[in-house]
């Protein structure tokens, strides 16, 4: 067992390639970060960033080949979850650390009723009786806001509308009571008044039992009042980290910044937003250097040839920014600049 | 111009319904999908309307029965002093050059054996807006309009990144010189940072050609980046309409304001501040919509009038609409 001040998961250094016809796509490329017991880390990034596979690779479901984790590790409880056999691995897996998909259509079994779903990890992984585990399930349902679970626990997936099929998911997530959820993107698909409900239902029910989750999503407005820290990552690499509050107010790396400035919301209605320029590199490619630096703003030769990695700045932040550790760059998003060229005004 | 009507486009009591029909052989029709379901609205030249609401509210069917692409069961459409819901199918397609329309997926919606110049060249051909000599050109200039480099003109859709090809949707929509641009969830399948160019590019455009545009979108922050008014939709009815700055800071009906407390706001001091109106449920069948208000049963100030009676759409302010019994009190 582990005592209280280490983290409940650690990875570092963590590489996954696919091995294609095309060439080898570096998705993970060399990520580290933790999370403490009963804590919120938000992982952003844009489409391709590698946050999916990531979360895929922790719970060891990356399509091996073409795909292969070639480097890291993630140790949780002691455990590493990328080196244990098999065997272990599934005592772990769906008992202690769980997961919730994005599409809630195509991770549910049609052909099964969604009580059977729910039982499943209780008899495998509890030993429960048939009987219990079919109470259990009827209580996790209603813990989920489902009304008549007496009657529900007997439909089908697609008798349930996509914001209740998401309950389902969450529900089948939480019933063996794990330490650690990974949610990757789970109200991406949803409308917004359900993904309020169903966020604040992650949130109520993480309270309650005091499980620690990863929480993976492109969307800024979603882990700001999601996350108790954040990493950033960009082309299979991370790029900041840091408290949420740290990440949104005082950005340390130009991407970050960047993200933050090509919200609507940052700016006044119709001003002209930040636009980040060109496209996100090819990661089948070598990229030396900052992954960042081909489309950054305040690259120099330095930022394409000397490798990035993270580096603290202040307790628990940390940038990748070459320029941002010598003390060359100063990053400011638009509305601090904004709030201070109005104060110069007044 | 039409000197009788000032507003360049009036959209008078239009439903669309959808048959339902059940049976193999003898098809019966059971029942109608009311996907939009007595809407009027009424728009300047140059205006920007956003409009938003839940997906299944008929956002999207609204924007398509403007565009006559599926004709409504009821009422008419009137852009720039005609009525194109009663125009026959060749004169539709002359008066097409007039409103034209952006998709939301870009893969989906530009032909993958077509180039960009193919994509380009026809509307303008087929309207005669130019001769085989001069249509080079005129391709050349609409893709350096967009932000698109005319070397890439030989080029097909797969070469191109989601914004890039959005960016040749937004040509081709552009091409005839339209007056009226129905953008429907024009940004919703970009990344943030690819986005915000294509916002730009709009906003941009809008101002440059006086276009008038209905931009269709799910998503609020965009909506009121770009609009100079918002309809808020909800089961085929507008319930709100008004000035963007007004319905933001002062939202009157209550799924307008549970809508915008629903929606999260990149700052963690102030997501952490606010209290969220949470709705119960699911939006209700637009085949079935209850009796009344539309969303009285998932309204916390649903009292028993609303049961009864369906509000209409009222001047709540100059300028600012809504369609609730008890806006009022609220």
């Amino acid at each position: 067992m582990t005592t209280s001040n280490t983290p409940l998961l650690k990875v570092d250094d963590l590489r996954t390639y696919f091995h294609t016809r095309n060439g080898v796509v570096k998705a993970v490329d060399g990520i580290s970060f933790h999370v403490n017991r009963g804590e919120t880390l938000g992982i952003v990034g844009e489409s391709g960033s590698g946050k999916s596979v990531s979360s895929y690779t922790l719970m060891r479901l990356i399509p091996t080949p073409p795909g292969r984790i070639e480097s890291g590790s993630a140790v949780f409880d002691g455990m590493d979850l990328l080196k244990m056999p098999e065997k272990d691995l599934r005592k772990v897996r769906g008992n202690r650390v769980t997961m919730i998909f994005q599409d809630p259509m195509t991770c549910l079994n049609p052909y099964l009723r969604v009580g059977e779903q729910l039982m499943e990890p209780l008899l495998i992984h509890k030993g429960l009786s048939r009987d219990d585990a079919r109470k259990r399930a009827i209580r996790a349902l209603e813990e989920v806001g489902i009304q008549g679970a007496a009657s529900r626990v007997n439909h089908y997936p697609h008798e349930f509308s996509g914001g209740m099929r998401q309950r389902v998911m969450i529900a089948m997530a939480l019933i063996t009571e794990p330490e650690l959820l990974i949610a990757d993107e789970p109200t991406t698909a949803l409308d917004v008044t359900v993904q309020a409900q169903i966020l604040d239902l992650i949130k109520k029910l993480q309270r309650e039992k005091g499980t620690a989750v990863v929480f993976i999503t492109h969307d800024l407005g979603v882990i700001s009042g999601m996350a108790d820290r954040v990493l950033v990552m960009y082309a299979g690499r991370a790029v900041e980290t840091g408290v949420t509050r740290d990440v949104f107010y005082h950005p340390q790396h130009p991407y970050t910044q960047a993200l933050i400035d090509s919200i609507p919301a940052s700016h006044a209605p119709g001003e002209e937003l930040f636009t980040i320029k060109g496209l996100p590199p090819d990661v089948s490619k070598p990229l030396p250097g900052c992954a960042f630096s081909l489309r950054c703003l305040h690259a120099e030769e330095a930022c394409r040839s000397t490798d990035a990695r993270i580096h603290e700045l202040s307790a628990g932040h940390g940038s990748s920014c070459l320029r941002v550790h010598q003390g060359s760059l100063k990053v400011i998003t638009h509305r601090v600049a904004h709030a201070s060229g109005q104060g110069a005004h007044a | 111009m039409n000197a009788q009507t000032q507003n360049f486009l009036e959209v008078r009591d239009v439903k669309t319904h959808f048959p339902v029909h059940q049976g193999l052989i003898f098809q019966k029709q059971v029942g109608a999908v009311r996907a939009v379901d007595g809407i009027t609205l009424s728009m300047r030249q140059g205006e920007v309307l956003g409009l938003v609401g839940e997906s299944g509210c008929g956002k999207s069917t609204l924007g398509r029965t403007i565009m006559q692409i599926i004709p409504p069961t009821f009422g008419s459409v009137m852009i720039n002093g005609q009525v194109v819901s009663k125009l026959s199918a060749g004169d539709l397609k002359r008066a097409r050059r007039e409103f034209q329309m952006i998709f939301q997926d870009p893969y989906a919606s530009l032909n993958p054996r077509m180039t960009v110049f193919d994509t380009l060249a026809e509307p303008l051909l087929f309207h005669g807006l130019a001769t085989k000599s001069e249509v080079t050109e005129k391709v050349s200039e609409l893709m350096r309009e967009v932000g698109l480099a005319p070397r890439f003109m030989k080029k097909y859709p797969h070469e191109f990144s989601g914004g890039q090809r959005q960016r040749i949707a937004i040509a081709r929509a552009l091409a005839l010189q339209p007056k009226l641009i129905i953008a429907d969830e024009p940004v919703s399948a970009l990344d943030v940072s690819i986005q915000s160019q294509i916002l730009n590019l709009l906003v941009d455009l809008t101002k440059r050609r006086n276009l008038t545009m209905i931009f269709i979108s799910h998503d609020l922050g965009v909506v009121k980046h770009i609009s100079d008014r918002v309809a808020v939709m909800y089961l085929g009815k507008i319930v709100e309409l008004a000035e963007t700055k007004a319905l933001f800071a002062h939202p009157r009906h209550p799924y307008t304001r549970a809508l915008l407390s629903a929606v999260p706001l990149p700052d963690p001091d102030k997501e952490k501040a606010r209290t969220r109106i949470l709705l119960e449920g699911d939006p209700p069948s637009p085949m079935n919509p209850p009796q009344g208000c539309r969303f009285h049963p998932r309204c916390s100030y649903m009292k028993d009038a609303c049961k009864a009676s369906e509000p209409e759409l009222e001047s709540a302010a100059p300028g600012h609409e809504v369609a609730c019994l008890r806006h009022q009190e609220i």
